[in-house]
This record gives structure tokens, C-alpha cells and sequence, in this order.
């Protein structure tokens, strides 16, 4: 069809939102360049550890958004595309010796491959059974990788990682350089998703999906654009896991921690802008990282799990509904 | 009498069987998900939440698993109502089902699965009846009571309630429901409380299928995980809201599961069921015994 490539091109409406790019971004890695020099002023490998760790966690809960926010489908799968992630970096890793950043690469067209898929299947449908279908997906693919013994099956699998990459002052850094990056480019992704017709489409899906397609928002394609982009970005959020942790078994690369931080930073942020997910992530995520060292990592993710549940029944537009409803 | 024949008869009885247990655990989905239209995907993690309880007091009073599981169901029955009165009052009432509602089941299962991690440890638990060693014999298929009580019961269960929604003015008023809301409040029936009603009925069979679960095989906290597949793909397949169509899809269910588990390896079944589920929602949501929606 002639507008194939229509809904990336930004709008004329939308103009003024595209003028106010350049400044977003140079904010946005503004905001990155700090961070990273905070952190190597106290020159702790933990603080690049507890970074990583909400770093990755703002990647896929701006992933996550793409679908859930913008377009009201939920995946509940986050942690079956991370994980697939993380397992073709291994595999990679194993056949050609390709280390990290091939491995997200590869990570991304496979996340994204994936999210097609499952879409294709199952987004003609109503919206829950592509919830369904992701809840299972994540069983599956845990089968898959637990009977596969090339990447280790139950018994996990080790990833030698070097002790530092030449400018970095330990392997930790870079690691965590590179989520940083990651990071930055999810979010900004995400915004230009939001003001760009994609977006628009996507919102007009989320708040009524018969009318967007009798006023002719190619809905399906529209829906599987974003689905693709957003197994896409949960894969290359765990793309780097298996470097981060040295070592990843199937029950870790599946944890549950995923799939309900996923879903519940977004929304306890306010799903559907850009920024929600990433102050649900920065906010959950370091109280888990503060909670882990005090209480069990179980009662933990039961905290979060009830603060999920609370707060769609109370805040259901999230943190930056409440400054909204305000103004 | 043949190796393999012998094998897949074995498979397709012992599938009948299992399709039993698995009847059981979508039976309250068909009335959740498919009568009120309210997708509980928590409610494989109530049924393991349940298996855990009459592991408990089946223990504490040293009674049958079944008959502690019928017991559990009143309580049960409260829960459910309790769930749905929260559902309804932040969700369904704002019209927020499909996004936020949706979170909130997750948030349950969520919590459920946790919750009893925290409280049981992740091990296995299990409860055995001492019918649960006895093994009838057929010429060459056997039949492990262990499989054939929980069966039972769920069948007993699922036949009450379908005896219920056809015969009683209650019943009758929950399969209205689910058609015409509306029309159900113009006959001076309340809709949200035959809807709560029938949603702790379904709570009620998760307590069931939970028991019927603890004879069939040891639980943990996330077998749940698994079943999920299984009881939407059941659910879906045998046409929503209706349970003989839910009984068949199970029964069907079970032996393909079943077969290709004595074939291929247990670990296999899980994608089998994915398999299953993707392929009935891309070839035929209407379900293998419904109409188009």
C-alpha cells in the first residue's frame, strides 16, 4: 500500500512537538553524561551494579509501554522476551565468539521477530487473548530453553566476561555505560513514538478500536509495528544479563521479577507517556535494590506485587496522573 | 498385545483422566471468563492456593484431600465474592477492565504465587490418600484411582452446576447475564449480584481443582504457571461459557497432552499446550464447539 511507511513520518499537526526534539534529546543525554560522572566521582563498582540494575529496568518498562500504554494491550511476557534476549547473547556467544554488543543486536531482531509472531496470531483478536497468549509465551520459551542443552539447559550457563574493556576503569563500568546508552535511546524511542503518528494511532486504538479503524487508522499494522518494537526493547534489555551476572539459569533469566516489574512500573509511573515508566523504574527499582540488601528478595517482590494491586485501584493513571488532575 | 499400541492406549486413558482434573480447573474459568466476561488469569494460581489449603487441613484434621477440597470451597466461595466486590468497585464500575483490570489479576496471581512461597517455601507439597497407590487393571491399560477419584469429583462438581445454571431461576439468571445485562436489571434482578454470586462459584471450583490437583500430583507455588496455558486454551476450545463444551475440550486436551508426553518426554507438555492455545486463537476463537461471537 502507498502509506506503508506513513505512520513513522511525524505529522504536519505535529510540527511543534517534532521542533522540541533536539532539546529532548540533548536533556536526555545531559541527564546520562551526569549520572555517569556522579557515579564515577564515588568510583564504586556497586554503584554501577545498583545502576545497571534500574537502568535495565527502564528499558523494559519503556518497553513495555510502547504496547501496554499507548495502545491498552498488556504483555505479560516481559520476561519471556528479556529472556530470550539473554539467551541469544549466549547462543551467539557460543557459535561465533560475538561478545556484547553484536549479542543486542541479534537480541533486538529476535525480541522483535518473536513480538511479530505472537502478534500476528493474536492481535485480530480482542485484546486478552494476546495477553494470554504473551502469560504463555514465557512457560514456553522456559520449556524451550530448559530442554536445550546448547545454552545449558536447567544447569544454566557461564559467561567468562573480560576483566575490562580498554578505556573503562573496570568491566562493571562499561556495562553499565552501555545500559545507560540503552536507556536513553529506549526512552527516546518511546517519545517519538508518542508524538509521531504511531503514537496517535496506537491512542486512538487504546480508546476506541472500531472507531480508529472506521476512520481509517490501519489498526493491525499499526498494533504489530508496536509489538515488534517492544519485544525488541525487552530483548535488548536482557541482552547484556548473562555479562551483568556472570551466570544465568533458566530460572533467573524467567524470574518473575520481570514480568510483574514490567507491568507494574508503568503503570504505578502513569502509562502512556513517556515519562511515567521511566519515574515507576527509577523509583521501584531503587527501592528493590535499597530492599534486597535489607529484607528477602521474596517479600520484596510481594511488596511490589500489592503496591501493583493498590495502586491500579486507587491511582489508576499512575504517579503523574495525580499532577495532572491537579493542574 | 502391541508395545506401542498398548503405550497409546495407556496414554489416551490416563489423557481422559487427566483431561478430568483439567475439566475441573477450566470449569471456573468458563463461568469467570466466559459467562462474566472477567479474565481472572489468577485463577490457576487461587486453584494451587487451594491445593495448598487441603494439603493443610486435610493434614490438621486427617481427613480426605477430596473432601477437605469440598470443605475449602465455602470459604472459597467468600473469597471469590470478596475478589469480585473489589473487582467491580475500582474496575469494572469505571469501565477500567481492560488495562487496569487486567494488572489487578495479575497483581493477585502475582501475590498469591509469592505469598505462598513466603508462607510454604518453594518445595513441593503433597498429600496422599491411600487409594492413591491402588491401580485397577483392564486387560492391558491401567487405571490409577489416584487419577480416577479427582476425575470423579470434577465431574460431580461440574454436573451440579450445570444441573444449577439450567434448573434455577439463580442459574438461569447467571447465563443471562453474561447475554444482556441490561435486560436482566428490567426484570428486577440485580446483574452486579448475580454477577458476584457467580464469581465466587467459580472461586469455589478453583478450591476444587485444587484438591483434585493434590491427589493427581504434588503441588508447588508456581505449578500454577503452567496451567495457565491449559485451562485458557481449555476454555477457549470448548467455546467460552459452556460447560459440556469445556468437559470435551478438556478430555481432548488431556489425551493430546498425554500422548505426546508418553512419546516425546513430559517436559514437552507445556509447549504443548502454548501450541495448542495459539493455534485455536489463530484458527478458531470461536472455539471448537461455539458459534462466532
Amino acid at each position: 500500500m502507498s502509506d506503508a511507511s506513513l505512520p513513522l513520518a511525524p505529522a504536519p499537526a505535529m510540527a511543534a512537538g517534532g521542533r522540541r526534539h533536539l532539546p529532548f534529546w540533548l536533556g536526555a543525554v545531559g541527564v546520562a553524561v551526569l549520572v555517569f560522572v556522579a557515579l564515577r566521582a564515588i568510583g564504586n563498582d556497586y554503584g554501577y551494579f545498583a545502576g545497571y540494575f534500574i537502568l535495565q529496568y527502564v528499558v523494559l518498562a519503556t518497553a513495555w509501554n510502547i504496547l501496554g500504554g499507548y495502545a491498552g494491550y498488556v504483555n505479560f511476557g516481559a520476561a519471556g522476551f528479556m529472556a530470550a534476549g539473554a539467551y541469544t547473547a549466549i547462543a551467539l556467544r557460543k557459535a561465533t565468539g560475538l561478545d556484547l554488543l553484536p549479542g543486542i543486536a541479534a537480541a533486538a531482531v529476535v525480541g522483535a521477530l518473536l513480538g511479530l509472531g505472537t502478534g500476528y496470531l493474536t492481535l485480530r483478536l480482542r485484546g486478552v487473548y494476546f495477553s494470554i497468549a504473551t502469560l504463555c509465551l514465557a512457560v514456553v520459551l522456559q520449556t524451550l530453553v530448559v530442554n536445550w542443552d546448547y545454552v545449558g539447559g536447567s544447569r544454566g550457563a557461564y559467561i567468562v566476561r573480560p576483566r575490562e574493556v580498554a578505556p573503562f576503569t573496570s568491566y562493571g563500568e562499561y556495562l553499565f555505560l552501555v545500559m545507560l546508552l540503552l536507556a536513553v535511546l529506549a526512552v527516546g524511542i518511546a517519545r517519538t513514538v508518542e508524538v509521531t503518528r504511531l503514537g496517535r494511532g496506537l491512542q486512538a486504538i487504546r480508546d476506541n478500536e472500531r472507531a480508529a479503524e472506521a476512520v481509517g487508522v490501519p489498526t493491525l499494522r499499526l498494533k504489530l509495528v508496536a509489538t515488534a518494537l517492544c519485544g525488541a526493547l525487552m530483548a535488548v534489555a536482557g541482552a547484556p544479563l548473562p555479562y551483568y551476572s556472570g551466570y544465568l539459569n533458566p530460572e533467573g533469566a524467567f524470574s518473575l521479577a520481570y514480568a510483574v516489574n514490567a507491568i507494574a512500573m508503568p503503570l504505578i509511573g502513569g502509562a502512556g507517556t513517556w515519562a511515567g515508566p521511566v519515574i515507576g523504574a527509577v523509583l521501584l527499582g531503587s527501592l528493590q535494590q535499597a530492599a534486597t540488601v535489607t529484607i528477602s528478595s521474596a517479600l520484596n517482590l510481594f511488596i511490589v506485587g500489592w503496591m501493583l494491586v493498590i495502586f491500579v485501584a486507587v491511582a489508576p493513571r499512575g504517579i503523574l496522573g495525580w499532577f495532572r488532575r491537579r493542574r | 498385545m502391541d508395545g506401542d499400541l498398548a503405550l497409546l492406549l495407556n496414554g489416551i486413558v490416563s489423557g481422559l483422566l487427566l483431561g478430568g482434573l483439567y475439566a475441573a480447573a477450566a470449569a471456573g474459568l468458563a463461568v469467570s471468563f466466559g459467562m462474566l466476561d472477567i479474565v481472572n488469569i489468577a485463577h490457576p494460581a487461587l486453584m494451587v492456593a487451594g491445593g495448598f489449603l487441603v494439603v493443610l487441613v486435610g493434614t490438621a484434621l486427617g481427613i480426605d484431600p477430596l473432601l477437605a477440597a469440598v470443605l475449602l470451597a465455602v470459604p472459597f466461595y467468600v473469597l471469590g465474592v470478596a475478589i469480585y466486590t473489589f473487582y467491580h468497585h475500582f474496575f469494572e464500575r469505571r469501565g477500567d477492565e481492560a488495562l487496569q483490570g487486567l494488572a489487578f489479576f495479575f497483581g493477585v496471581m502475582f501475590i498469591i504465587e509469592v505469598g505462598l512461597v513466603m508462607a510454604f517455601g518453594p518445595e513441593q507439597r503433597f498429600l496422599d490418600p491411600p487409594y492413591a497407590f491402588v491401580t485397577w487393571r483392564i486387560g492391558e491399560i491401567d487405571i490409577p484411582l489416584r487419577m480416577l477419584a479427582p476425575a470423579l469429583l470434577a465431574m460431580a462438581a461440574i454436573g451440579a452446576l450445570w444441573v444449577f445454571l439450567r434448573r434455577s431461576f439463580t442459574g438461569l439468571a447467571i447465563s443471562a447475564v453474561a447475554q444482556d445485562a441490561e435486560a436482566l436489571r428490567l426484570m428486577a434482578v440485580d446483574p452486579v449480584r448475580i454477577k458476584r454470586l457467580a464469581f465466587g462459584l467459580s472461586v469455589a471450583l478453583a478450591a476444587i481443582a485444587g484438591g483434585a490437583l493434590v491427589v493427581v500430583q504434588p503441588v508447588e507455588p508456581s505449578s500454577g504457571q503452567v496451567f495457565i496455558g491449559r485451562v485458557f486454551a481449555v476454555c477457549i476450545m470448548g467455546g467460552m461459557g459452556s460447560l459440556p463444551g469445556c468437559i470435551l475440550a478438556a478430555f481432548l486436551f488431556g489425551v493430546v497432552e498425554n500422548v505426546t508426553a508418553s512419546f516425546y518426554g513430559p517436559s514437552w507438555s507445556p509447549a504443548v499446550a502454548f501450541g495448542w492455545l495459539l493455534l485455536v486463537l489463530a484458527v478458531r476463537p470461536q472455539g471448537l464447539f461455539g458459534k462466532l461471537a
